[in-house]
């Protein structure tokens, strides 16, 4: 890697202390963020058991205000945000006309006519770009990403650190999914209790330049540094789904396997073209598979049935709680859970099986 | 177990050690900090000809799968059993009981063209830039 690429790529406001912490860096969609600090295991290790700290201020975040914000909202999320109430969050999907992803989404309610999505780095833009092209009530959209940034503290320590640490003193009693604008370590900070880690944890949106400070706290006061490779091996173990690898705007949410997303008594982009995929029935859905056997999957590796193919794994690692491989693959929609597979690794057809998604279960109720 | 200057190393940062007629194999301290925590390794099977250069074992790491180059022609004698179940041995005692197979040596010259310890320590400092 050549220092002028590097120079090339977009830098959150914790970039020059992730490096003073000997963070391998890596380019993830044109953004330089840390792959892993040490120990990829540990970190993941760190999050399951301890509490881990990400830095994610890659991500879009957006203001959605006004009179007709929930109406917009209302349009474009497959899931019902006129069910929130201030102070709660949901996660959703925002789908084209044929039903296709075009991005998964987190929305908080924060005070009638005020919202805020969180959003994908990688898609911001075309978000955006739908957002605004359906927005034909006037509703206001501000983008914060570029002068904020994003933490997200997971594990089942991540409470007890922001609440004796840092001085967030609805640490206790935010629920799951709930939203606050309060202070942390006397600084500004708009709170959600949600993560990707499928452990309890908080995601905290800060000003930029009170980025670091919340960082350092945060590091000496118990949490982990971690990178984007526990994130995905952890996101992976809980069935989270990565946009862009596990779906996109070829693919519905039914197929995605987030049918329970999707409200249908309510209007949405998306939901004739998932009227009709219901009736006609899925050809195809995500499932989960499981190697019985030693090796380690990656995306891209054929999934067979017998002899024949039937799938590709779309993400794949090994697990490190469960200490086998792991994937996600789209599985013609027979497929029952316990079926026999087979994995082919470096040319080497590995026995697995099929199932859920979700391969973890944390301590908590998403 | 063999000393760092007792072995001879490649560039592709594995070691072997001569003993009579074979030679153990495995990677080096400074290839198992590189690929960091390592989960599997796919063994190469007992009584397989391999060149020197040739791809003879994978380790596997979370996030990627690096190929191990035998240094040495000859044919696998024998794997070590105890990186199949536990590989972390590998990243703990790389040189130790994280050796990864031992060959019989087709052309045992060629050791003495593979680099010392101290050529090797030379050789990492060029890698760093």
């Amino acid at each position: 890697m050549s220092t002028e690429t590097v120079s090339l790529l977009r830098k959150t406001p914790l970039n020059q202390a992730q490096k003073e912490m000997f963070a391998k860096m890596v380019d993830f969609h044109g953004w330089e963020l840390p792959l892993y600090f040490e120990s990829i295991l540990k970190e993941h290790e760190a999050v399951r058991n301890h509490c881990g700290v990400f830095d994610v201020s890659h991500m879009g975040r957006l203001r959605i205000e006004g009179p007709s914000a929930l109406e917009l909202l209302q349009k474009i999320n497959a899931n019902d945000v006129g069910s929130l109430k201030p102070g709660e969050s949901l996660y959703s999907h925002m789908l084209n006309s044929k039903g296709g992803i075009i991005d998964d989404l987190i929305v908080s309610c924060l005070s009638p006519n005020h919202y805020y999505a969180v959003v994908n780095a990688a898609r911001l833009e075309a978000d955006k770009t739908w957002i605004l092209k359906n927005n034909t009530h006037g509703a206001s959209i501000i983008d914060e990403s570029s002068h904020t940034a994003m933490l997200a503290v997971q594990g089942p320590k991540a409470e007890d650190i922001l609440s004796r640490r840092l001085a967030f003193k609805e640490a206790a009693t935010l629920p799951r999914f709930g939203a606050v604008k309060t202070a942390i370590l006397d600084r500004p900070a708009l709170m959600t209790r949600t993560g990707y880690t499928g452990e309890d944890g908080f995601e905290i949106i800060v000003s930029e330049k009170d980025a670091k400070a919340i960082w350092l706290g945060l590091v000496s006061g118990g949490a982990i540094p971690c990178g984007l490779a526990a994130r995905d091996t952890l996101r992976l173990e809980a069935g989270l789904l990565l946009n862009g690898q596990d779906m996109n705007e070829e693919i519905s949410s039914l197929e995605a396997g987030c049918a329970w997303l999707v409200k249908f008594e309510k209007e949405f982009i998306g939901k004739e073209a998932l009227l009709a995929q219901k009736k006609s029935g899925l050809p195809s859905r995500l499932y989960g598979v499981k190697l019985s056997d030693k090796g380690v999957p990656r995306p891209g590796n054929e999934v067979f049935l017998g002899e024949k193919k039937i799938g590709v794994l779309t993400s794949a690692t090994f697990s490190p709680t469960l200490k086998i491989g792991i994937g996600l693959a789209y599985l013609p929609a027979d497929i029952k859970a316990g079926d026999d597979l087979f994995v082919s690794v470096h040319g080497r057809k590995i026995a697995a099986k099929a199932g859920p998604m979700q391969f973890y279960k944390g301590k908590i109720h998403a | 177990m063999p000393k760092n200057e007792e072995c001879r190393y490649t560039k592709s940062h594995e070691w072997s050690y001569l003993d009579g007629n074979e030679a153990v194999v495995g990677i080096s301290d400074h290839a198992q900090k590189e690929i960091t925590d390592i989960v599997f390794v796919e063994m190469p099977k007992v009584g397989k000809q391999v060149s020197s250069g040739e791809a003879a074992a994978t380790v596997e790491s979370v996030k990627a799968a690096f190929d191990i180059y035998s240094p040495l022609s000859g044919e696998i004698r024998a794997v070590n059993p105890e990186v199949a179940k536990d590989p972390s041995i590998v990243n703990k005692e790389p040189h130790g009981q994280g050796w990864l197979f031992r060959l019989k040596l087709s052309r045992k010259e060629e050791f003495n063209s593979l680099m010392d310890w101290k050529q090797y320590q030379e050789f990492i400092k060029t890698q760093k830039h």
